[in-house]
């Protein structure tokens, strides 16, 4: 018994425990923090998707060929000679028009993660702003931003799509701000329920009887208070306008020529599959999984640390 | 210090509408109170649920709209619609509310909740003299200041409690209005909670409100008493001689019905029939005639006004005889 | 009838484990009213839950809760629903979260015999309206086609009450049936279960932080402390000659109406951290009359009190 009890004394775990009973204490960011490096399947994800964005970024530099050249070698003989190769130079092979698939990958995962992490939280800002405003004055501002919100999901994104490009082109810069436009509900209606629920609570009085304006309290009081929603909602966001980035890009009415994005790519290489060059599909396909299934798993992460009914 | 004068405080709320456009129902949650609170004095205010008393402080402290009536401040009337005056009352005027956990912002240290106030209030202190007032604060409500860089979970409610009449009181106040302080509390540490306050009121010269549903606790603490039904007064006086000879009949039934600690004695509780009447609609004449047992026809006449008793005053119309 | 043994419940939580109920015992005789208090984090409300076998599922439930000779820990779910519906009745604290806001009052009380007693619709209805009459419900006719939100506080406690009441049980559990409800309703239910208690014979564990209530309702009181019995006696012995510490603190610290104030006297500290197992006794951190054993040992209950100083040498 006693023998027990000193071993327990002198082992690493009471030194731990003891240890933590003596911080003197841990916000709520240092907590989740934590609990999120526990989580290996998320610690993993952010590696994963750490080297993607490296990919993206630094990838041209062992790119031998740019996105756009067509190499005329190999022009006509795709089939045979257009697969991934060393000698060449073509890692990835070259796609239908004989242009390096690796520099493409590389240009398309640029466009779709610049599409996902741009579009992704700003539209939920955007969303979480005008749901923070409403959910707080509530009455007729609430109704009206109520009433569009349930307009606009009724229109088709495609269609809005479609006729947005048509008059604005198909650059980058227009694709993140079409997104940006469509997806302005990301988050409103989940903010807004947070800060009608907070703002009952009594802290939101005892700040009121200092004198705080409600742009204040909305600011120190209960943005702090709702950050956690929104980093869970942004993690769920950017695969999701990857996603539509990508379907968009697909059924052709996404990025221009040469510019490409994982979606195109797939796209075409799908066309091509039947001929036989199946490594047009296979490369963007597996640089597509990844990046959705490591952003899954971050979110998944996320959701885990930050909700405080997990716990 | 503090006057309040016949005070409204009216809610619209939007019932079940026949059309968008039809008008929304008025909820009267009080109905015309008055009363003085002296410096450094203890006004109590008791009453049901739904009676209006939380409703009336958070109307005093600009929380809730008062539809009609008057709120001076050492002699000086307050003016809900202007700034400065508004700023003048907050200086003066601080509140503790009921929960105290959901009372605190759960993102912020203590240190930082209780500072927050002396940046409003006394904007000529720098950041450390702001810090080390609120050390010296939380130290003197008993929270020690080794731990005031933790956040309101790492607390318990009583302790939750102490920091939220550590935020009122840092800037100063003369008068804390305390919303139902101590009922979310268990009794061994709502006994701490009151002690403080008392001995707190003692040091400083503080003048309470103290609204509580719970009349031993408010018997306790208080220097005079205001019994509230469905909004209005029904009786004021003090303290002792409101729980030793109440006047108006609701104070009776209400006293009778404090279950005591001591087996021996058989509560006999007066049982209240009848329903309330709807605050959306309140019926002529004494608010309280569909439950008392002592009411008559001419009850029903008018709203009956305060008449003086032995100690205080009550609104009835049938006070026993004074004897 | 109800036996409770060495009963233990633990929590698994994110933070570690909770101990909330260590080593308990007590029974319930047939026709008993027994009040067990405590403040909040004593363990009393996961108590009843244990005997209910309604303990949430991060629980561990240790000991042996007997109920006629059959541990109720150990039986299987459809047994124990059958208990829980005809022999064991539970009152909450929230009643209207015990009623289904979208059904009739009627449809509420005749759910319970329809299915395990197979009672008829007739039957079931008349069954109604003669536990309505029970506890106190004017106009039970009109009532019974009422839905819960028409109904005011005071009556939706009743209603519950009748609910635990329609299989007619042999136990009544009531965890804090009036601290949601105000004091001239409190009173009113204290006493409609006090009635109901004489007239039907039933067992009542009345679950409470409240020393009022259970002064004018039980005839035994168990006072819980950091999940432990601190002392164990008749009503009026307990109230008079508190014979633990910790009830004497608690009595000190009750306001009351008739006596002319003093200070209150608190008991100083917070409640007990429930992290370990008791070592030592759980109220010795706040206790006036603490001395160095009192920090070492677990004082076990003899003699209806856990404390190891004499009585005669307590403050």
């Amino acid at each position: 018994m006693i023998g027990a009890a000193k071993r327990r004394l002198t082992s690493p775990a009471f030194a731990e425990d003891a240890a933590e009973e003596m911080v003197a204490s841990r916000s709520f960011w240092a907590d989740a923090g934590r609990r999120f490096l526990r989580n290996r399947m998320a610690v993993v994800s952010v590696g994963m998707l750490g080297l993607l964005i490296l990919f993206a970024l630094f990838g041209n530099l062992l790119a031998r060929w740019t996105y756009e050249e067509i190499d005329w070698n190999l022009l006509g003989r795709i089939k045979e000679e257009g697969g991934p190769s060393l000698s060449n130079g073509h890692w990835f092979g070259v796609d239908e028009l004989g242009r390096d698939l690796y520099a493409r990958t590389v240009q398309g995962t640029r466009t779709s993660l610049m599409v996902g992490f741009v579009a992704g939280p700003v539209s939920v800002l955007l969303g979480a702003t005008i749901g923070a405003l409403a959910g707080y004055y509530g009455g007729r501002f609430d109704r009206t931003v109520l009433g569009a919100y349930t307009i606009w999901l009724a229109i088709p994104y495609i269609i809005f799509f479609v006729v947005w490009q048509a008059f604005f082109g198909r650059s980058l810069g227009q694709m993140i701000l079409v997104i940006i436009l469509v997806n302005w509900t990301a988050g409103l209606l989940i903010v807004r329920g947070q800060v009608m629920m907070l703002k009952n609570r009594e802290f939101v009085d005892a700040a009121r009887m200092l004198g705080m304006s409600d742009l204040q309290i909305l600011a120190r009081h209960l943005a702090p208070n709702i950050l956690w929603v929104v980093v869970i909602y942004t993690s769920l966001v950017i695969p999701e306008v990857i996603m539509a980035e990508s379907l968009v890009s697909f059924l052709g009415v996404g990025i221009q020529e040469p510019n490409t994005s994982l979606g195109a790519l797939i796209s075409a290489g799908a066309a091509t599959m039947t001929f036989g060059t199946l490594w047009q599909l296979a490369f963007p396909a597996a640089v597509f999984v990844i990046a959705q299934v490591s952003l899954f798993y971050i979110g998944d992460g996320l959701r885990d640390a930050l909700d405080p009914k997990e716990r | 210090m503090l006057t309040v004068t016949d005070a409204h405080v009216t809610f619209e709320v939007a019932q079940t509408k026949r059309w968008p456009w039809s008008p929304p129902g008025i909820v009267h949650a009080v109905n015309g109170v008055s009363f003085t609170l002296k410096a450094g004095r203890t006004i109590g205010i008791v009453g049901e649920s739904g009676c209006g008393k939380s409703t009336l402080i958070r109307a005093v402290a600009g929380l809730a709209p008062l539809a009609q009536g008057r709120v001076t401040l050492d002699g000086q009337r307050v003016d809900y619609g202007s700034r400065a005056s508004m700023q003048r009352l907050r200086s003066r005027v601080q509140m503790i509310f009921q929960d105290p956990i959901a009372s605190l912002n759960p993102r912020m240290t203590i240190r930082e909740i209780v500072a927050e106030p002396l940046g409003f209030f006394r904007p000529e202190m720098d950041a450390e003299a702001r810090r080390d007032a609120a050390l010296a604060m939380l130290d003197r409500v008993g929270i020690p200041a080794t731990q005031a860089n933790r956040f309101p979970h790492e607390f318990s409610g009583g302790q939750c409690q102490r920091i939220g009449i550590a935020r009122a009181l840092v800037a100063e106040p003369k008068v804390l209005l305390c919303d139902e302080p101590v009922s979310a509390l268990d009794v061994s540490i709502q006994a701490q909670v009151v002690n403080l306050l008392k001995a707190l009121q003692r040091e400083i010269g503080l003048a309470l409100v103290f609204v509580a549903h719970d009349l031993g606790v408010v018997r306790h603490i208080s220097d005079e008493v205001l019994v509230m039904y469905m909004g209005a007064t029904m009786e004021r006086a003090p303290a002792g001689a409101l729980v030793r000879d109440p006047q108006h009949p609701y104070t009776r039934a209400l006293l009778s019905a404090v279950p005591v600690p001591d087996p021996r004695v058989k509560v006999a509780p007066q049982m209240l029939e009848g329903d309330l009447p709807s605050p959306l609609d309140l019926p002529e004449g004494c608010l309280f005639r569909s439950r008392c047992s002592r009411a008559v026809a001419e009850c029903g006449a008018a709203r009956p006004p305060m008449v003086p008793t032995c100690s205080g005053e009550a609104a009835c119309i049938r006070l026993p005889a004074p004897a | 009838m109800l036996s409770v043994e060495t009963l233990r419940i633990r929590f698994r939580t994110g933070d570690g484990l909770v101990h909330a109920v260590n080593d308990v015992s007590f029974r319930v005789g047939a026709g008993e009213k027994l009040a067990i208090v405590g403040e909040s984090g004593s363990g009393k409300s996961q108590m009843a839950l244990a005997v209910m076998g309604l303990l949430a599922k991060n629980a561990e439930a240790e000991g042996r809760v007997l109920w006629e000779g059959r541990d109720l820990l150990t039986l299987p779910p459809a047994e124990m629903n059958r208990i829980r519906a005809r022999e064991i009745a539970i009152v909450f604290q929230d009643p209207m979260s015990s009623l289904n806001p979208y059904m009739r009052i009627e449809r509420q009380l005749t759910e319970i015999v329809e299915q395990h007693e197979g009672l008829g619709r007739a039957a079931a209805r008349a069954r109604a309206l003669e536990v309505m009459d029970a506890v106190r419900i004017p106009e039970a006719r009109a009532r019974l086609r009422a839905y819960p939100h028409e109904l005011s506080g005071g009556m939706h406690q009743r209603i519950v009450i009748a609910m635990a009441l329609m299989c007619r049980p042999k136990l009544i559990l009531a965890d804090e049936p009036t601290t949601a409800l105000d004091v001239t309703v409190q009173a009113q239910i204290m006493q409609l279960l006090s009635e109901v208690q004489r007239d039907l014979g039933t067992s009542v564990v009345l679950i409470t932080h409240d020393l009022g209530v259970v002064a004018g309702f039980c005839e035994e009181v168990i006072v819980l402390y950091g999940g432990r019995i601190m002392e164990q006696a008749a009503t009026l012995p307990l109230f008079e000659r508190p014979a633990h510490p910790y009830t004497r603190g608690l009595l000190r610290a009750v306001p009351n109406v008739e006596d002319p104030a003093d200070e209150l006297i608190a008991i100083p500290g917070s409640p007990p951290s429930q992290r370990a197992f008791p070592t030592r006794c759980p109220f010795a951190p706040r206790c006036v009359d603490a001395i160095e054993s009192c920090r070492l040992t677990l004082p076990e209950l003899t003699g209806g009190r856990a404390c190891l100083r004499p009585v005669e040498e307590l403050t």
